[in-house]
Formats: C-alpha cells, sequence, structure tokens
C-alpha cells in the first residue's frame, strides 16, 4: 500500500511539472509583456524597455530555453519570479489561494452534504414526489450557467436590502473596507461577506451531487447485501443508512475531491461577481496584463490541487473500500 | 379470501405429530402492482403451508412459480408497496402487517433466512465478523461489543470457517463462495431462530461445495433445532433433506405431502412432468427425458381454470372452468360438479398443507391415483431417432478434434500504475482428448477448474501456447486468415446464457442469417435456409420476425442453437447450454440436441458441471481438476467405475431425486475449498482434498505429493490420472 501510494506520489510529480511547463511555455510565447510596457504613457526608451524585461526574465529576445531554464531554476527553489509590477510571485500566490480555499472549502462541504442527503433520500423514495421535486430542481440549477446564479442571487440581495433599507446581506468584497474592531468582530464581518458566494458556489455543487448521488445509491438499493441486512434484524432504514448509504458513498468520496480539486479554478465567475480577489480572478486579471509569471504560478496551483484531490481520493477509495486496497 | 381460512388454521395448530407448528402460512397472496399503467403481477396465490420444530419443508418450483416471494413476504422483505394478503403466523402471533420495526425485532431472532447468491449477499465494506457481530448486537444492544465478537468467532468456526479468530477481520471479497454462504449461515444462525428460510442456497455453488452446504444446513437444524424451509428448483436436494414437500406453479401450491409419496406417487400432472424432465444418474432411470411442453401462464392475466391445464397432456375441458383447490387425492368436486357450477365460480379455498396427508391441485387426482399414472403413462414421450454410430466402431470413425497437451497459462497481474507480473494462473496445464465424428464428449469440473479456458482456446483457431489443437484433421496453429476463416464454419459455440448472448436488436431471422450471410451464401439461400433451421430446432416461421426478447428462455436458446448450426458446422461447442434453464425446459433443449445430433450427425463438445444432464447425453466424459484432466473414458464405465478418487467424490455430490435412494447414500464430502489454480499443489493435484491419500502409507503419499500421475489407461476406454486407482479397482 505505502510503496503504491508512493509511486503514485512520484506520477503526480512528473505530471505537476508537465502541466506547468507546457503553461509556462503557451503563456512565454503567447502573451507580449514588451507590449505592456510600450504601451505605458509615456512610452519609455526601449532600452529601458529591455532592462527592465531582462530583470524580470520576460525578455522576449532571450532565447525561450534559457528563459525557461532560469524560470524553471526558480520554481524548484520556490521562487515563482516576479510579477510584471514587480512583486512577488510567490507571496501573493499564498494570499490569493488563501482567499479562494475559505471560499471553496466551506461551499464544497455544504453543497456536496446537501447533495448527498437529497441525492440518497430521493433514491429511497424514488418516482415520489420528493424525487420529482429533487429531479426538478436539480436540473434546473444544471441548466443554468454560475454565472447567471451569482448574478441573480446578488440583484436578489440588492432587492431585499432595499426593502428591508438595511444592509442584510452582502454582495461585494471579503470584507468591509476600512471595517475595525475585535478580532471577533472582524471574523463575524469576512462570515457576513462570505454568506452569499458560499451559496452560489454550494447550490451549483448540490445540483450535481444530487444527481449523482441519487444513481449511486439507486445501484444499491436492490442490492442483495441490503436485503442481507434486513434479514438480519434491522429496520429498513438503519439497513439503507449502515449498509446501502455507507457503499454508495465510495464513489461519491472520490467525486468530491476532484470536484474540490477543479474547484480552485472554478471559481473564477463567482469571485469575479462578488468582488473576492482570489486565484480564479487573478488569472484572469494577469492574463490582460501579459504577466507570464502569475499565468504560469496560477497554472501550477491548479495542477498542484488536482493531483493532491487526485492522490487524496486515491487514499480516500481504498480505506472506504476494502476491494481495492492491494 | 377463502371461507374456510379460519377453520383451517384451527385445525392446523397441531401437526400430525403433535407438536405445534411454529410456522403457519395460510392463504398467502402477493401481488406486485403494475407500475405506469402495466397490469398487477400475481406472483403469489393462496399459499398455505405449517412447519414445526426441527421438521424440514421443502418448497419446489421453477422460475416465477413464487416460491421465493412466498417466502419474502413471510419475512417483511417486499418492497413497501407490495400488496400481501393473508395470514403469517409465528407462534401463533400474526405477523403479516406488522410495522418495519416491530417485524426487524423478529428477523434474525425468531425467523431468519439464507439467500441464494452468496457473492453479493454481504456488505463489501465490513469484515466479515463485523456483520456477524451486527446479527448478534441488532437483538442485543446492551450486550458487549466483546461478547458478540466472540459469539461471532465461534459462529464462524462452527460453520467451519478455518482460523476464525484471524478469518473475522476478512472482507468477503477474500471468501469464496462456499465460504461466504457458510458465513451467510452463521448469520442466519446466530440468534438461534425457531425458522430458517433457505431460498436457493446452493444454487450458485459447485457441485462439490454443494454437498458441504447441505451438510452444514443439516448441522444448523441440529444446533438450533429450527424449522427449515428449503426452497429450491432443484429436486434432487430438496428429496434428501427435506420431511414434507410444496410443489409450486404459477404463483399456486399444486401438490403438497410427504417427501415419499410425492416423489413416487405423484398425482399432479406438473409433479409428474417436473420429475420426468430431471436426467437422473441412477441406471435403471435412463430413458427419454419427458420435457414439459409449452411455457408458464403470464402471472398478470392468469387463466380462469387450472394454470397447468395449458401445459398439461391429460387436461380436460372442466379444467379450464375453475381453478381446483388443493385438496386431499380423490377429493375433488366430480366433472358433473364443476360443469353445473359453471366457469367463473370462485375458486375452491386452498387448504393448509399442515398435515402429513397428500394433496394436489388436480380434478384428475383421483384417477391418477387409481391408474397408477406416471409421468411416462401421461406425457408422450419424445421420439429421438437412435444413431447409427454403434454400427462403426470408435477408432475407424474420423477425428473431429484432437487437443494434444494444450496449454493456457493466464498471467497474474498487480499494481494499477506500473503494472507487475506477480504470479501465473495455470487455467489449462496440459490436456489432450479427442472427439470422433458423431459422437458427444462432455468436459465436467467444478468452476474454475480450467473448462471454458479450453474451451476458449479450441474455437481462438490459433496457435496455443504449448501443444495443438486441429480441427477436422487440420492443425490451427498452421492456418492463415482464409483458412481460419474457413474452418469456423466448422467449429460453432452455443452460450451458457441464452438472454445475453442474443443482439436484442436483430430479429430471430437476421440472427439466424448472419453466420450465412458472413460465409457467403446467396441471398435466396439465406431465406430458405432460414426458415429450414427454425423449423429444425422447433420453433415456427412465425417467429423469424420477432426480437429475442418475446421468446422464453428455452426458445432463446433454441435460437441459439439454430445459429450455430446455420453454416453446417461438424462439431458443436455447447457450453453450459442448459445449465440457466428450469428442469422442465431444460429435458426440450437436451431431447432437441440428443435428435439434431441423430440427425445430422454432429458431433459435440460438451461442457457442463451437471453430471446427471452429462450422463444423459454424453458418449464419453472427461473430468477436470485444476486445469488437468484427471479421468476421461466412456460415460457408462466413468459413472458405474469411477477410478479417480475426485470423479468419486463428485459423483456422491449430486443428489438423486429419489428420496429413499437419496437417504441411504453416503456420500463423499470433499473438504474446503479447490486449491487456486496460480498455486497448484506439487505432485498429483487433488492431494490436498483427497479422501484417499488420508488413508495412504508414508510412503505412498510421498508419491503422491512428488510425482504428478500421467493419465493411464485403466482397460477398455477409461483412463485416469491416478497413482492408486487400480489398488481400488482390485479390492
Amino acid at each position: 500500500m505505502g510503496k503504491f501510494l508512493a509511486r503514485r506520489l512520484l506520477n503526480h510529480l512528473v505530471l505537476v511539472l508537465l502541466a506547468t511547463s507546457f503553461a509556462y511555455l503557451l503563456a512565454a510565447t503567447n502573451l507580449d509583456p514588451r507590449g505592456y510596457f510600450e504601451q505605458m504613457q509615456p512610452p519609455p526608451p526601449p532600452e529601458a524597455v529591455d532592462s527592465r524585461l531582462d530583470a524580470l526574465n520576460l525578455n522576449d529576445r532571450t532565447p525561450l530555453a534559457q528563459r525557461y531554464a532560469t524560470w524553471l531554476g526558480g520554481v524548484v527553489t520556490g521562487d515563482f519570479g516576479r510579477t510584471i509590477q514587480g512583486g512577488d510571485v510567490a507571496s501573493q500566490m499564498w494570499l490569493k489561494a488563501g482567499v479562494t480555499l475559505r471560499l471553496i472549502t466551506v461551499a464544497t462541504l455544504l453543497g456536496s452534504a446537501l447533495g448527498v442527503a437529497v441525492g440518497a433520500y430521493a433514491a429511497v423514495r424514488q418516482y415520489g414526489r420528493f424525487d420529482k421535486a429533487a429531479t426538478a430542481v436539480s436540473f434546473l440549477v444544471l441548466s443554468v450557467p454560475t454565472v447567471v446564479i451569482a448574478i441573480v442571487v446578488q440583484v436578489l440581495a440588492v432587492t431585499v436590502n432595499d426593502g428591508l433599507g438595511l444592509q442584510l446581506l452582502r454582495y461585494s468584497g471579503e470584507y468591509s473596507a476600512g471595517f475595525d474592531g475585535t478580532w471577533w468582530e472582524l471574523l463575524g464581518n469576512r462570515i457576513h461577506h462570505a454568506v452569499l458566494p458560499t451559496l452560489v458556489l454550494a447550490v451549483a455543487l448540490f445540483a450535481s451531487f444530487a444527481r449523482y448521488q441519487r444513481n449511486m445509491m439507486l445501484d444499491v438499493l436492490g442490492a442483495d447485501f441490503v436485503r442481507t441486512a434486513m434479514a438480519k434484524g434491522l429496520t429498513r432504514r438503519r439497513a439503507l443508512f449502515r449498509h446501502a448509504l455507507r457503499t454508495a458513498l465510495i464513489p461519491t468520496t472520490t467525486y468530491f475531491t476532484f470536484t474540490f480539486g477543479a474547484l480552485v479554478s472554478g471559481a473564477t465567475f463567482t469571485e469575479k461577481i462578488y468582488g473576492w480577489h482570489g486565484m480564479g480572478a487573478w488569472l484572469i486579471d494577469s492574463i490582460f496584463r501579459q504577466d507570464v509569471h502569475v499565468v504560469a504560478a496560477v497554472s501550477w496551483f491548479m495542477a498542484v490541487t488536482i493531483m493532491a484531490a487526485s492522490f487524496l481520493s486515491d487514499i480516500l477509495h481504498a480505506w472506504l473500500d476494502p476491494r481495492v486496497r492491494v | 379470501m377463502s371461507t374456510d381460512t379460519a377453520e383451517t388454521t384451527g385445525a392446523a395448530h397441531a401437526d400430525s405429530t403433535g407438536r405445534p407448528p411454529v410456522l403457519e402460512v395460510t392463504d398467502l397472496a402477493v401481488t406486485f402492482p403494475g407500475r405506469r399503467g402495466g397490469p398487477d403481477v400475481h406472483a403469489v396465490r393462496g399459499v398455505g403451508y405449517t412447519v414445526g420444530r426441527g421438521e424440514v419443508l421443502g418448497i419446489v418450483g421453477e422460475s416465477g412459480s413464487g416460491k421465493s416471494v412466498s417466502s419474502m413476504a413471510a419475512m417483511g422483505l417486499l418492497p413497501e408497496h407490495t400488496r400481501i394478503t393473508g395470514s403469517v403466523r409465528l407462534h401463533g402471533e400474526e405477523i403479516l402487517g406488522l410495522d418495519d420495526r416491530a417485524m426487524a425485532r423478529k428477523r434474525g431472532r425468531v425467523i431468519s433466512m439464507v439467500f441464494q447468491d452468496p457473492l453479493s449477499g454481504l456488505t463489501p465494506v465490513y469484515t466479515v465478523g463485523d456483520q456477524l457481530a451486527e446479527a448478534v448486537l441488532v437483538h442485543d444492544p446492551t450486550a458487549p461489543k466483546a461478547g458478540a465478537r466472540a459469539r461471532a468467532v465461534e459462529l464462524l468456526e462452527l460453520v467451519g470457517i478455518p482460523n476464525a479468530e484471524q478469518r473475522y477481520r476478512s472482507f468477503p471479497h477474500e471468501f469464496s463462495g462456499g465460504m461466504r454462504q457458510r458465513v451467510m449461515i452463521a448469520m442466519a444462525m446466530a440468534n438461534r431462530p425457531d425458522v430458517i428460510i433457505c431460498d436457493e442456497p446452493t444454487t450458485a455453488l459447485d457441485v462439490t461445495i454443494q454437498a458441504q452446504i447441505l451438510d452444514l444446513l443439516r448441522t444448523a437444524r441440529r444446533e438450533t433445532g429450527a424449522a427449515i424451509v428449503l426452497i429450491t428448483h432443484d429436486l434432487g436436494v430438496v428429496a434428501g433433506f427435506a420431511d414434507r414437500v410444496l410443489v409450486m406453479y404459477a404463483g399456486r401450491p399444486v401438490e403438497t405431502g410427504g417427501v415419499d409419496d410425492v416423489y413416487h406417487r405423484s398425482r399432479m400432472p406438473y409433479t409428474m412432468g417436473l420429475l420426468g424432465a430431471v436426467p437422473r444418474m441412477d441406471p435403471e432411470h435412463q430413458g427419454a427425458l419427458v420435457p414439459i411442453e409449452g411455457t408458464p401462464p403470464s402471472l398478470s392475466a392468469p387463466p380462469p381454470g387450472c394454470p397447468f391445464a395449458p401445459r398439461c397432456p391429460i387436461a380436460l375441458p372442466e379444467c379450464d372452468m375453475v381453478e381446483p383447490g388443493l385438496l386431499a387425492v380423490g377429493s375433488q368436486p366430480r366433472r358433473e360438479e364443476i360443469r353445473a357450477r359453471g366457469a367463473g365460480a370462485a375458486p375452491s379455498g386452498v387448504r393448509d398443507g399442515g398435515t402429513g396427508t397428500q394433496r394436489a391441485a388436480c380434478i384428475r387426482s383421483g384417477e391418477i391415483a387409481e391408474q397408477g399414472w406416471t409421468a411416462q403413462d401421461i406425457y408422450p414421450v419424445p421420439d429421438i431417432p437412435e444413431r447409427s454410430l454403434s454400427a462403426v466402431r470408435r477408432e475407424d470413425r474420423p477425428e473431429v478434434l484432437r487437443v494434444t497437451d494444450l496449454v493456457k497459462h493466464h498471467p497474474l497481474m498487480r499494481g494499477a500504475v506500473l503494472k507487475r507480473r506477480v504470479g501465473t494462473v495455470y487455467a489449462v496445464d496440459g490436456i489432450d482428448f479427442d472427439i470422433r465424428e458423431g459422437e458427444t464428449l462432455a468436459l465436467v469440473g467444478e468452476s474454475g477448474c480450467g473448462k471454458s479456458s479450453t474451451l476458449m482456446e479450441i474455437m481462438e483457431l490459433g496457435r496455443p501456447q504449448r501443444g495443438s489443437v486441429s480441427v477436422m484433421g487440420r492443425d490451427t496453429a498452421v492456418l492463415g486468415r482464409a483458412g481460419r476463416f474457413r474452418l469456423r464454419r466448422d467449429v460453432q459455440i452455443v452460450f451458457q446464457d441464452p438472454m445475453s448472448s442474443l443482439d436484442p436488436r436483430m430479429t430471430v431471422f437476421d440472427i439466424i442469417a448472419e453466420p450465412l450471410r458472413t460465409h457467403g451464401a446467396p441471398p435466396a439461400d439465406v431465406t430458405r435456409r432460414v426458415y429450414g433451421l427454425l423449423g429444425l430446432v422447433g420453433l415456427g416461421t412465425e417467429h423469424a420476425t420477432r426480437f429475442p426478447a418475446e421468446f422464453s428462455g428455452g426458445q432463446r436458446q433454441r435460437i441459439g442453437i439454430a445459429r450455430a448450426l446455420a453454416p453446417e458446422p461438424g462439431l458443436l461447442v455447447l457450453d453450459e447450454p442448459v445449465s440457466a434453464l428450469d428442469v422442465s425446459v431444460q429435458a426440450g433443449v437436451v431431447n432437441l440436441l440428443k435428435g439434431l445430433q441423430a440427425r445430422l450427425g454432429l458431433s459435440y463438445l460438451f461442457v457442463s458441471h451437471d453430471l446427471s444432464v452429462v450422463r444423459y447425453i454424453a458418449d464419453r466424459v472427461a473430468v477436470m481438476y485444476l486445469g488437468r484432466i484427471v479421468e476421461i473414458g466412456d460415460t457408462a464405465s466413468v459413472h458405474a467405475r469411477p477410478a479417480h478418487p475426485y470423479t468419486r467424490a463428485l459423483l456422491s455430490a449430486v443428489p438423486i431425486p429419489d428420496p429413499e435412494r437419496e437417504r441411504a447414500r453416503t456420500h463423499v464430502v470433499l473438504e474446503g475449498d479447490p486449491p487456486s489454480p496460480a498455486d497448484p499443489p506439487s505432485g498429483c493435484r487433488f492431494r490436498t482434498r483427497c479422501q484417499k491419500f488420508a488413508t495412504l502409507s508414508e510412503p505412498d503419499r510421498e508419491r503422491c505429493v512428488s510425482t504428478e500421475p500421467r493419465v493411464e489407461p485403466t482397460g477398455g476406454d477409461h483412463a485416469v490420472a491416478c497413482h492408486f486407482a487400480r489398488r481400488r479397482a482390485g479390492s
């Protein structure tokens, strides 16, 4: 088991390296940092642009291989280079990552828990009223893009606030600018701001989890082992909970970890709309700024999260399902 | 509901032996409401029986007869939307209609159940021991965990799991099918219930494992003193095990009584037909099998009269008027009375079958008893043309298939990312046999012995890993693409599962025409040949335009046979062709195969685990164990004088549908499961389970351990791979 996981981990490291290198090479050949500087007002002299680009390791007159080698040498030591404005990429990245992780951790936990509960219950009551309602809601949510949901929720929040005449729902930023107080007041303020974007993400996740869990549950509902559990003397409810749901949760767990990994980049729209300066928003902004190193760094981070999620899902799968243990 | 109910339940409180019944089922009816406008399915209509302490009731019936559904209803395991009426009393207390919570307290403690498929019956994510302990804890939540654990280990020991203490922590997938069924039985015994319902407990198991499990059920009965309801389609299993039998057909009990009465003096044509359709191992029952024509009626719209009347050879017009009640033999209303009451009269009440007297649901039961009719008297005995084989000596007939030293090894891989080879599965490990024109060779053995691998290697028509295969005298290793394609016409296969081996989106015509078109038959010929083939396998031209889903299992298997016959092969490979079919249907297909062989001069390679079918259809038999042939020879000789201990154990494990004989037999019960084909024992592969090995002296044993016996002739057409085979022949 340990050897198996070590091999997996090594495999993942290679994949992360490949993904990040491709991202860097793509960004370095397609983005145009020179243009960014040349369009400055007033236009700086070409020598100044060149020396600035050289300092940032962004000069397109330096051979690509050399730039790549310099960049890679930095990455290995934890230095992701400089942003186009000269800031340190690594330190900014951890900041942005913190914002995104705060947002999506709660949202995935909430969305998946709700989705699993609704999906499992809908399966038990297949074709019943609850099942039909849950199916209708899930498909409605699935067919509407998250952007639309985010904006609709925002509009509704404005309406509610206007109707009540007070700032009940916050829909912009991570915290109120210039707000000051004790640490729990600061925390309360942050939570207050997090409610709506978390809700938006959770709703979108809930729908897919509900559908997925419903199908998984339907597969095991008629299983012989559920019947065996009942024949032993378990009530139907207990047999379903202890034996059917436990088994049906295994594939959902792997799905969950993958969703979490994918959401690091998937929350972009919600971050943008709610004014959260997270990973996704940063990526979009840096592409417009022709910022090669940030694009590569964000790609690295996403690759790492997805690989970590996949690694975690392997471990979880092996832990939950004795059949796959080697 | 019948008016007799109250009176019969009262009377049935004490059975013939004076013991109060533990479980009493009266007039039980189960209906599954039709979904989305579909018709209701009346799965069980008026079943009644009682069982007392330590008694075994066998419930026999074919698929769809309602035998499992009725016991699931008694356990409260059917889905909530099912409509159940009648009465189920446990120690006199009505349990039908109890809510799930109250019923759960009874399940597993007073009444427990063993199911058919042990492979899927245990939750894959919990250890075997925890699942056993749960059965204890659920009825006694205050019990200490350690106590439940100790009880679980004790139960595992009781059902014969070696190293119970360690195996407690094993997961179900680490157990073989037989071991899982032992765990299921342990679970059913855990709280010393008063009734154990066994629903086809051995159907999914090999015959040697079946013998072990039946032994174990005897132990369970002795240990718990429980009443046992044994549900099965296998008439042999019931014969040696049950005290009384209830035969079901189309959701109704049609005959009940003591096991000897029902088997030796059947009074219901269906029971007679069932018994006549079973191929027998005992030498004096070697006549043609008597198939029951037709198929069981639809359960959503059962006919008004006797449900068996459409298939019954002695049906009268009165049979279609009213459904006969289950009454003592001879006490059925007379034909005139039935006519006077007219069609559509209320069905006669189904009396409880609790007493030992024999009852049958047939208006002619009295007549059958008086005349002493048997299946051969009332069923038309099929006319199977004799083969002209005996005229030519075996050695003079041309060879259709010769397999020499055939080997098929699979690598055993481990690891998901970087696969590595950790061993070899010796699936087929050097076997030799030949098939001459017009004869049938049966390949028998337990699952995993390499039967199917052998078939696939032959069907491949390629170069085997070692050894050679030659079909129609041509060595397959040297064939080119075109030659192989041409040779494919000569070897065709019929698969085990008729449900999945036919393309559901093709019409029967296209299915049978496909091999013809592939081999380039002209279109005009195709139509003529397809209709000809349909007639040959007993189907009509009107069936040609239908889809496989519209046919029953037996009919589909006939379609499969027609497809295989289309390119006019010389050799037909039959991979368990009847094991998925009900007994009454199986007889028809077996007879068809025999008839086709006689008419077309075909050779068969017949793979089966069912030795009684083999006995009936095969000229020669080869017994396989762990990739090797251990005994081969003339069927009559092998069955009458089995020389290899394994063959003897296999033959002894097959139950005979004859209660007296079955009770008198002593079974050789093999210990444990077959070793893994990836790690066969040294020397003789069978020695680890051999009953003879145990009796040998030390130097003799040494020989078994060190030297692998070769297949050596013992005289006549009979050869065996055992160092000490001759010693038995001499004694």
